[in-house]
C-alpha cells in the first residue's frame, strides 16, 4: 500500500471536565512517506494528538484528513487496522506467541493461513528477527529490544500507509535505542511510510524527523519545520529553549558517517607482503595499519612487531573499537569516539567490512561545512 | 451453631437409617473399628452416593460459573454493578447451607434442586471474584494495543481480555470446586444423597467414616488435579520464562 498524507486541520480535543484544551487548535500537514515528529515537554498533549488520528481519541473540533478523508467519518475499528500502531509499552499479548501476535490484524481481515504465514516470516525478517528462532515464542521469552522489534512488525503487518507511534523506543536503553532508531531508518528507507513519531527527546526528534513540530503546553503548535531549519531559525524563546543551547553540536544528527570525507587506513590480512602494506601506508591518511578478516571486517591495530617480518602477522596493540556503521549520524559516532577516549575508529558498511576511518578532525571538518550546506543528509539520501 | 444443626438433625436421621453391618470380621466390626474385610465386602454400597456426589458438585460448579461468567461480563462493561454483586453473592457465600437447604424447602421440596441452589449460591461469590480480578488484571497496555489495532470491544474481549485471566479464572474453579465437594456433604439434609448420607447414617463406625469421607477427600483431590491440568494445557504461556 502506498504512504498517505495526512492533515491536521484546526484539531482540538477538550476532556471532559475540563477548561483548558489539551491540544488547541493544531494545523499540520504531512506529505505521504514523511516522518513527522511530535515533540514537547511532557503533558503538552503529544499523545493526545496523534491519538486523535485513529479515534482512539475523538476530537471536539476541527478536522483530520488521510487521503484527503475525514477520519470523523469512519468506522473507529475499520479506520484502527489501515494504520499502524506502535507504542512504548508495546503492548504485545502476553498469551499469543510472536507469530499470533504479528498476525493480529491480518487475522482480523481474515487473510489465509499460507499468506499469513508468508508475511509474519518476511516481517520477522524486516525487522532483523531471525524467523525461525522467534516465530513460536512467546513475548516473555524475548529482550526489550526484540520485543520492541515484534511492536514494529506487528504495526506493519498488513503495510498500512500511515502509522502511528508513540515513543516506540522510550523504554530502552541509550545503546539499543540508537540501533533500533538506525535499523528504522534503513526500514523506513525502503517502506517508505507516512508516520507520525511521538518523543519528547528532541535528539531523537531531530534524527527521526523529516518534519518536526514543537507543542508547548496546551497542545498548541510553536513551531511545525524540517530539522535544519529548527536548529537555524528557531521560531521564539521556546523553541529555542527546548531545543537548547548546544544547537550547533545538535546539528551533527543531521548527518551520517557516510557523509562526510572519511579518512583511509592501510587494510591488512595476516599472511600479507609486509613490503604491499608499508606502501599501502603512504598513500593513507592514517599510518597505522588496521587488520581485518578475509571478508574485511575489522579485527584491531597492528603492533610493530606484526610487520617486522616477510609476512603479516596478528599482532595487535589494540582493538578496533569504537566501530561505528556509515549508517550512524554523526552525533553518535562521535559520542562512540569520546566514550572510547580514542582520536578514531574504523567505519564499515551493512556487511560488517571496513569502508573508512572516521576521525574527530574529520567531524570538525564536517562541522564548519554544514554551516554552509543545511541538512546535507538529505541531498546524500536522495542523490 | 451449624455444629448443633447438624447433631440435631443427625440422631433422628441416624435412628431411620438401616445400620447394615453384615460381612467383614464381626468382632472388628462391633468395635466401631477400621476392618480391612468389612470394608471390601461392602465397598459397592459407596458407589452410588459417590455417582451422586460427583454430579451435585459437577452441576453446581458448572450453573455457578455460568452464572458468574455472565455476571463478571455485564459488571466489566458496566465497572459500578461490582460493588452491588459482590454484596449480593457476598451473602449468599456467608449463610450457612444448611439454613439455605431449610429456606429452600418449600420453594423447591427435597432433593438435588434444592441442594444445587445452596451449592451454587455458595460458589457465586468465588468465581465471580476471580474473573473480575483476572479481567483487571490484563495489562492495560495490551488492552491499549489492541483496542490501537482495530480490535472491537466484543473481539477484545475474547481474544485478549478472557484468555488473559483464565490463569485466575481457572484458580477460582478450583477453590469452588473443591469446597463444593466439601459443602455437598451436608446435601443428603436436603434429601440429594451424596457422601455425607453415608457418613452421618453410621457415623461411629470409623470403616463407614473413613471410607465415605476418604472418597470425599480422593474426589476433591482428583477433581482439583484435573482442572490443574486443564489450566496448563490452556496457559501455556504462563510457563514460558526468559530462555
Ligand atoms: N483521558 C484523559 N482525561 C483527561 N485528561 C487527560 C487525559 N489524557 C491526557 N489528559 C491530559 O491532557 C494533557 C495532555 O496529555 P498527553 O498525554 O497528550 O501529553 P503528552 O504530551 O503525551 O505527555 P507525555 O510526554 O507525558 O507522554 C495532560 O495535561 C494530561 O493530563
Ligand atoms: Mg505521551
Amino acid at each position: 500500500m502506498d504512504a498517505a498524507t495526512l492533515v491536521l486541520d484546526e484539531a482540538t480535543k477538550v476532556y471532559p471536565g475540563q477548561d483548558e484544551p489539551a491540544v488547541d487548535r493544531l494545523s499540520l500537514e504531512v506529505g505521504a512517506g514523511e516522518i513527522c515528529v511530535l515533540v514537547g515537554p511532557s503533558g503538552c498533549g503529544k499523545t493526545t494528538a496523534m491519538r486523535m488520528v485513529n479515534r482512539m481519541i475523538d476530537i471536539t473540533s476541527g478536522d483530520i484528513l488521510i487521503d484527503g478523508a475525514s477520519v470523523r467519518d469512519r468506522d473507529p475499528a475499520e479506520l484502527r487496522r489501515q494504520i499502524g500502531y506502535a507504542i512504548q509499552q508495546i503492548g504485545l499479548f502476553p498469551h499469543l506467541t510472536i507469530a499470533e501476535n504479528v498476525a493480529t490484524v491480518p487475522k482480523l481481515l481474515r487473510w489465509d493461513r499460507d499468506r499469513i504465514r508468508a508475511r509474519v516470516d518476511e516481517l520477522l525478517a524486516l525487522v532483523q528477527l531471525d524467523p525461525d528462532e522467534t516465530r513460536d515464542r512467546y513475548p516473555a521469552q524475548l529482550s526489550g529490544g526484540q520485543r520492541q522489534r515484534v511492536g514494529v512488525a506487528r504495526a506493519l503487518a498488513v503495510d498500512p500507509p500511515l502509522m502511528l507511534m508513540d515513543e516506540p523506543f522510550g523504554a530502552i536503553d541509550p545503546i539499543n535505542r540508537e540501533k533500533l532508531q538506525n535499523e528504522f531508518l534503513r526500514l523506513q528507507r525502503e517502506i517508505r511510510k507516512t508516520i507520525v513519531f511521538v518523543t519528547h527527546d528532541i535528539d531523537e526528534a531531530i534524527k527521526m524527523g523529516d518534519r518536526i513540530a514543537i507543542l508547548r503546553k496546551g497542545g498548541r503548535l510553536a513551531q511545525y519545520a524540517p530539522p535544519a531549519e529548527l536548529l537555524m531559525e528557531p521560531a521564539d524563546r521556546f523553541v529555542e529553549d527546548f531545543v537548547g543551547a548546544d544547537r550547533a553540536l545538535k546539528r551533527l544528527a543531521l548527518q551520517r558517517v557516510r557523509d562526510i570525507d572519511l579518512w583511509r587506513a592501510p587494510l591488512a590480512r595476516a599472511g600479507d607482503p609486509v613490503a604491499s602494506v608499508r606502501a599501502q601506508t603512504a598513500a593513507c591518511d592514517l599510518p597505522y595499519p588496521l587488520l581485518v578478516d578475509e571478508a574485511g571486517r575489522p579485527l584491531g591495530w597492528l603492533s610493530e612487531a606484526a610487520l617486522a617480518g616477510e609476512t603479516v602477522t596478528a599482532d595487535l596493540v589494540s582493538d578496533p573499537q569504537p566501530i561505528v556503521e556509515l549508517d550512524d549520524v554523526l552525533r553518535d559516532a562521535l559520542s562512540d569516539l569520546l566514550q572510547h577516549e580514542s582520536q578514531y575508529g574504523p567505519v564499515v558498511d551493512a556487511r560488517g567490512a571496513v569502508a573508512g576511518v572516521l576521525s574527530i578532525e574529520a567531524i570538525g571538518h564536517a562541522l564548519r561545512d554544514s554551516d554552509a550546506v543545511p541538512r546535507a543528509a538529505d541531498a546524500a539520501v536522495e542523490g | 451453631m451449624v455444629a448443633s444443626a447438624v447433631a440435631a438433625l443427625t440422631a433422628p436421621l441416624a435412628q431411620v437409617q438401616l445400620r447394615d453391618r453384615s460381612g467383614g470380621d464381626a468382632g472388628c466390626v462391633a468395635d466401631d473399628g477400621l476392618c480391612p474385610g468389612w470394608i471390601a465386602d461392602n465397598f459397592d454400597r459407596y458407589v452410588d452416593p459417590l455417582v451422586q456426589h460427583v454430579y451435585l458438585v459437577l452441576a453446581s460448579v458448572a450453573i455457578g460459573f455460568a452464572i458468574s461468567f455472565a455476571l463478571a461480563l455485564v459488571a466489566h462493561r458496566h465497572r459500578w454493578m461490582i460493588a452491588p454483586i459482590v454484596q449480593v453473592t457476598g451473602i449468599l457465600y456467608t449463610l450457612p447451607s444448611i439454613a439455605v437447604f431449610f429456606l429452600l424447602l418449600p420453594l423447591t421440596g427435597r432433593g438435588s434442586l434444592t441442594a444445587i441452589v445452596a451449592l451454587v449460591a455458595y460458589s457465586l461469590l468465588i468465581i465471580f471474584r476471580n474473573i473480575t480480578t483476572g479481567l483487571d488484571n490484563v495489562p492495560e497496555e495490551a488492552r491499549d494495543a489492541g483496542r490501537g489495532m482495530g480490535l472491537t470491544d466484543r473481539q477484545l474481549l475474547w481474544r485478549v481480555e478472557l484468555p488473559l485471566a483464565l490463569p485466575e479464572i481457572m484458580a477460582g474453579l478450583r477453590i469452588a470446586t473443591t469446597t463444593t465437594v466439601g459443602l455437598a456433604t451436608l446435601a443428603f439434609f436436603a434429601g440429594a444423597g451424596g457422601l455425607g448420607g453415608q457418613i452421618f447414617a453410621d457415623i461411629n463406625f470409623k470403616s463407614n467414616v473413613v471410607v465415605a469421607g476418604g472418597l470425599a477427600v480422593l474426589l476433591a483431590a482428583v477433581l482439583d488435579a484435573a482442572i490443574l491440568l486443564a489450566q496448563r494445557a490452556i496457559t501455556p504461556w504462563t510457563r514460558a520464562r526468559a530462555a
